[in-house]
């Protein structure tokens, strides 16, 4: 097993009466890409602030490699991009570099960060000048200039183009190959399907789910039916195996089913007439949209 | 032009570096450095040089005014220089992303109160040159020397009292704040014509501005002091600048 480079543990937060985290358990290791992925509001950013050291949680601990994220010298070990990261305007892109660079021990030279970043082209323009694509990779370059061991990226491809988006996975991969291990959030789940060893599902400030693409798609073996059939949604919603059914405007029965054999065979013995049987494996979107509301 | 040679892998001083980014981020915003280093002189073109005020006795408007307009410039980078970029900062993300960063604690206060001290002292050279070469004021070493230091170390609790207002204000409010303070207390304070031309009330309040006891000093420094002691001023206002650092460190801890 790769050691281990940051943990929230049983962290707890809240804003007034506003509970954000409830308990949130994360675990990343080096050369490992863990997407947290969430809606708005599930607390993705809080969890992010809490690992950077930006916010205390109410309850939990936080471990950045053998410390905790108040230490600098920890802190010199990750880079961070965040999804407020703005950036003075008038200072130029190998400025930018320049500094961050200075708050590391053993910096990559401006130009170094520049290419990893693909800004190699921009050194020279002021910030306000650049694309808000351009800016975004700016601000990934701020983020790897201190050669970190630990990436921690909020939201890192809101505001890029399809083909920006790819050209920064591609980076991102590279890095990961290299030993880099990567937290990164979205809400977006083809995001989650490109880049993943890991997703962890937040919703409502819990971690609901934690596993491979593979393992999480697969979970609890759960899969949709869908059928025409005269039976009642309640009658079925009883039945053992059926965990939720829902009749849609077309008439369509769906259910989801964790014994998909047995619900379909009782719904061919109660219903002779039943026609339009489909069963198939959830996806991972429906997966992510069932846990997301079974946590609401 | 990239500064650094390929390869090098060196470690940079942060501390510097912040110094420099600083000073060269206000140098670049025109909006702060152009009313900053041009009204002080602008007001003194004007007010000492092109209206004869004259002198009377040992009143030589030329004199005073340097230090009074001296002083009124030397609280803007302080003002503004803090409770502008602090603001701004605070609210774009870019404070947050340097201390998520290992930004060496209080490298970027620091880097801001040295950008202040060095704008000080640049209005101070502008005044004095514009004074010297205009406005036929003559004075001995250590008189520019005391002013020089007026200016340099009195730009500091403005600073602490900027923070404060960047802290606190949003990126919108704060140079409105920061201009409502300013304006109004560098005229209470008689910096910006004579207290004893202003209304009797006024004179009798201008002691509860750090303005006035930052003005009293530079006037002292220049040889139009009146009879008050420099330290009592001084000690007002370090009262003042330790009064808001102190707030300005609670409001950090919470933002």
């Amino acid at each position: 097993m790769q050691p281990v480079l940051a943990a929230l543990r049983g962290i707890h937060k809240r804003y007034g009466d506003t509970v954000a985290l409830a308990g949130v358990d994360l675990e990343l290791r080096r050369g490992e890409l863990l997407v947290l992925l969430g809606g708005n509001g599930a607390g993705k950013t809080t969890a992010i602030a809490i690992l950077l050291g930006l916010l205390r949680a109410d309850a939990g601990s936080v471990a950045l490699f053998d410390g905790t994220p108040v230490q600098r010298a920890m802190r010199a070990r990750v880079g961070a991009m965040l999804q407020t990261g703005g950036v003075p305007d008038t200072l130029r892109v190998a400025e930018l570099l320049d500094l961050f660079g200075s708050y590391y021990p053993a910096p990559m030279p401006v130009a170094e960060a520049a290419d990893l970043a693909g800004i190699g082209d921009l050194l020279q323009r002021p910030y306000r000048t650049l694309s808000g694509g351009q800016q975004r990779r700016v601000q990934f370059g701020l983020a790897v200039v201190g050669r970190p061991e630990l990436l921690v990226l909020d939201e890192p491809t809101v505001g890029l183009d399809i083909e920006a988006r790819h050209g920064f996975w591609e980076r991102l991969r590279a890095l990961v190959r290299a030993g880099t291990g990567v937290l990164l959030t979205t809400h977006w789940l083809e995001e989650a399907q490109a880049l993943a060893d890991r997703v962890a599902v937040l919703a409502r400030g819990r971690v609901v789910a934690q596993d491979s693409l593979a393992g999480l798609q697969a979970a609890d073996g759960l899969r949709r039916i869908a059928c025409r059939t005269a039976l009642a949604p309640a009658r079925v919603a009883a039945w053992p195996g059926v965990v939720a059914v829902e009749r849609g405007d077309d008439g369509l029965l769906t259910l989801q089913a964790a014994d998909a054999e047995a619900v379909v065979r009782r719904l061919l013995e109660r219903d002779p007439d039943l026609s339009d049987l489909e069963v198939r494996r959830t996806g991972l979107a429906e997966r992510f949209l069932e846990l997301t509301t079974e946590a609401a | 032009m990239t500064t650094l040679s390929p390869g090098a892998a060196a470690p940079r001083n942060p501390w510097l570096r912040e110094v420099r980014y600083e000073f060269l981020r206000l140098l670049r915003t025109p909006g702060f450095a152009l009313p900053t280093l041009l009204f002080p002189p602008m007001f003194y073109v004007l007010f000492a040089l092109l209206l004869p005020m004259g002198r009377s006795g040992n009143w030589q408007a030329a004199h005073y005014l340097l230090a009074t307009y001296t002083v009124f410039g030397v609280m803007a980078p302080g003002l503004f220089g803090f409770g502008a970029t602090v603001a701004v900062e605070r609210e774009q993300g870019w404070l947050r992303l340097k201390r998520a960063a290992p930004m060496p604690a209080g490298a970027w206060l620091l880097a801001k109160a040295a950008m202040a001290v060095a704008f000080a002292l640049l209005v101070f050279a502008i005044m004095a040159a514009l004074a010297a070469g205009a406005g036929g004021v003559r004075l001995p070493a250590s008189a520019w020397l005391a002013l020089a230091a007026v200016a340099g170390l009195g730009v500091l609790p403005f600073c602490a009292a900027g923070l404060w207002i960047g802290l606190v204000a949003s990126a919108q409010a704060a140079p409105a704040i920061v201009n409502l303070v300013y304006l109004p207390m560098a005229f209470l304070s008689g910096l910006w014509f004579p207290l004893m031309l202003l209304p009797a009330p006024v004179q009798a309040m201008a002691p509860l501005w750090p303005a006035y006891h930052l003005g009293q000093l530079a006037l002292a420094a220049v040889g139009q002091g009146s009879a008050s002691a420099p330290a009592l001023h001084a000690l007002a206002l370090f009262a003042f600048g330790a009064a808001f650092a102190a707030l300005a460190a609670r409001a950090l801890r919470r933002a």
